[in-house]
């Protein structure tokens, strides 16, 4: 299969053909082809403004009873103590497609000795129904028993959609759930909407976040995507009313061939770089390990973590856990300083979609500078400790 | 001790742009590269052949040129490539890669255990791994940095998670993805490269797998893409010019009205 081509519509202008990325397409002066390249990227077919190219449609294979799924659920991620704020996220942007479906939002909490309280939270964000499953079992996360609850609970009360976040946990069993379910899953969205018909539409980064794609799910429910933590906004609404419902479950999906030996906290509070609401980064512009302490003075200023680029790891200057980019970490935190980075794609894919990106760097020409929210264009051994010094004067401290 | 390692073939990332003024993604200068995650899933693999002796078989889905992608890990040392290739398996979303994969790893025979890098850098999805060892129904274990041997049937695995780590024990056959703390990909040798170029690399489609057409690729897919556009442009880029004092007010300013926390 390849991408569909109307011949009507064609004006053998060619722009598709420099969009593939897969050199695909041919275009000449009489006609157009499309060869056994093409992947089904649909890369091209956005680029046509005469929407003469389109992508065959998924097999429909066996339908599932569509219509037996209602209502929107949550998957609230409990961390052996609290509920994590994106499950918070998820209820606000839930709470917006049940009002717009006219259906129910749910939550699904799992975990072990659960306080009433970290139920009620789920209520003030939105949640009608908090389905709570409290077992010793639970104690600790582990991918198959977790997926086997969350299995048994969708197959009972057949929610029409899931949302979980785009967490080491949610990115770990929810595509253990989506297979055990047989249905389609979209990782790590950051923007969600209901269509006309009442799919869910599911955008997320493609190509390192050179392109945003929309995708669904139209044959096969629930319909299920992680969402990017840090993305979705938190609305409290502390007159929302909701009913705490109590569940147990099978014996049989409470078995794991996983043993947890150990658990070791990360230390290193400015390593966790995927919690954090700041993040200072460092690169090769900073010449030596010795100087990352100004990166440090900076994030301990702001509460924030201490990132780095690949760069800065490769020379040695600093642990690969702060590592940011590709091969690294993630992150989307409401402030990203990068200092002494040049921004090469392998790094900017991993921190564009933070809220607002700060760049310093000497070379004006620096390509993260592209994706700066403010690019000062400086030396950073004189401008960051100038910052640091205009923070602490600005809040009354001595420099 | 039977290992397999599933790989990708994706486009370079470093030379992936999107033209500033068409918006369109340059394709001139894009090379095809193994995923990076899974040149440390074959070192992961190497690595247990080191130390306790194992038979490596790599195999991937996509285009006949993947078979490059196939040559260029057998040239560091991995004993077997399976290439599955097919027309009907273009359009693949997660569910139908996982359904295309796991079955020619039923059809390898017995493998105790599967590698995989922790995600593949075009698609960035981190699915395939766990919807493989679901549809195998073998324990798996995601964003491992270390593998070690607990005894004859069992692994040890240290999970990188956000909050730190974690040490967990499976039986095998187990599946594992891995994170480039596993180990820098070792180069390949002059010796196997030799091999590598020789080698005759099965390919197997849809019928050697006796797989239904309607079961793989786009019309075995449940999700469909049905718009792909280009990010819309940061609206608030803003270049600071001036003294190191004017620039720091400047900026100051900024982010004090754009209420950033910690300022």
């Amino acid at each position: 299969m390849k991408a569909i081509v109307d011949r009507h519509r064609c004006t053998l202008c060619g722009v598709c053909a420099d969009a593939c990325p897969f050199g695909a397409i041919t275009v000449n002066d009489t006609s157009i082809d499309i060869s056994d390249e093409c992947t089904l990227c649909g890369m091209c077919v956005d680029t046509c403004e005469f929407g003469a190219l389109s992508l065959p449609e998924v097999g429909t294979g066996l339908v599932a009873d569509l219509v037996a799924y209602k209502g929107i659920w949550v998957y609230a991620e409990w961390r052996e103590g609290s509920v994590h704020r994106v499950s918070h996220e998820l209820l606000s942007a839930g709470r917006i497609l049940a009002d717009k479906l006219h259906v129910p939002l749910a939550a699904v909490l799992l975990g072990y000795n659960l306080a009433e309280e970290s139920s009620r939270e789920l209520i003030f964000h939105g949640a009608d129904t908090v389905y709570v499953v409290d077992h010793s079992k639970l104690a600790h996360f582990r991918d198959d028993i977790y997926a086997k609850v969350l299995v048994e609970l969708i197959c009972q009360k057949k929610p029409e959609v899931l949302l979980a976040g785009a967490t080491s946990i949610g990115r770990s069993f929810i595509p253990q759930v989506a297979a055990s379910l047989q249905t389609g899953l979209t990782a790590d969205c950051t923007e969600l909407d209901v269509s006309d018909e009442g799919l869910l539409l599911q955008t997320r980064p493609a190509f390192g976040g050179n392109v945003m794609a929309t995708i669904i799910c139209p044959n096969k429910r629930p319909q299920m995507a992680t969402v990017r933590p840090k993305v979705m906004k938190p609305v409290r609404l502390p007159d929302h009313v909701g009913e705490i419902v109590p569940v147990s479950v099978s014996q049989a999906c409470l078995e794991s061939r996983i043993e947890v030996l150990e658990i070791i906290p990360e230390k290193d509070q400015t390593a966790k770089l995927t919690e954090a609401d700041a993040i200072v980064s460092g690169g090769r512009g900073l010449q030596k390990a010795e100087n990352f302490s100004l990166i440090e003075e900076l994030a301990q200023l702001i509460k924030g973590a201490v990132g780095s680029s690949r760069g800065a790891v490769e020379e040695g200057w600093i642990a690969p856990s702060h590592q940011v980019g590709q091969t690294g970490r993630t992150v989307s935190p409401s402030l990203y300083v990068a200092a002494g980075i040049s921004g090469a794609i392998q790094h900017l894919v991993g921190m564009q979609s933070s809220r607002i990106i700060v760049a310093v760097n000497k070379d004006p020409l620096a390509p993260i500078f592209d994706v700066a929210s403010y690019g000062v264009v400086a030396d950073l051994f004189d401008f960051i400790p100038a910052f640091v010094r205009k923070i602490k004067q600005e809040r009354g401290e001595s420099s | 001790m039977n290992i397999a390692v599933c790989i990708k073939q994706v486009p370079d990332a470093k030379n992936v742009r999107i033209d500033p003024d068409t918006h369109t993604l340059v394709r001139q200068g894009v090379e095809s590269i193994v995923n990076p995650f899974d040149l440390f899933a074959v070192e992961a693999a190497l690595k247990i052949k080191d130390e306790f002796g194992a038979h490596i078989t790599v195999l991937t889905m996509g285009p006949p040129q993947a078979d490059e992608a196939l040559r260029e890990v057998l040239s560091r040392g991995v004993d077997d490539a399976l290439l599955l290739s097919d027309r009907a398996f273009a359009g693949s979303d997660t569910w139908a890669t996982s359904t295309t994969l796991s079955t020619a790893i039923r059809k390898l025979g017995k493998v105790d255990l599967i590698l995989c890098g922790k995600q593949a850098i075009d698609g960035d999805t981190a699915q395939v791994g766990p919807e493989m060892a679901t549809l195998l129904d073998i324990p798996y274990a995601t964003f491992v940095k270390r593998i070690e041997i607990a005894d004859e049937n069992h692994l040890k695995v240290t999970r990188q998670t956000d909050e730190g780590m974690e040490i967990w024990k499976l039986p095998m056959p187990a599946l594992i993805t891995v994170i480039k703390e596993v180990g820098e990909p070792r180069l390949p040798s002059l010796r196997h490269k030799m091999r590598a170029k020789k080698a005759q690399i099965p390919v197997w489609g849809v019928n050697d797998l006796g797989l239904d057409p309607g079961a793989v690729g786009l019309a075995g897919s449940y999700t469909q893409v049905v718009r792909v556009f280009s990010p819309s442009r940061r609206g608030d880029r803003v270049l600071i010019h001036g003294t190191i004092e004017e620039q720091v007010d400047q900026l100051y300013r900024y982010l004090k009205e754009a209420k950033v926390p910690g300022i």
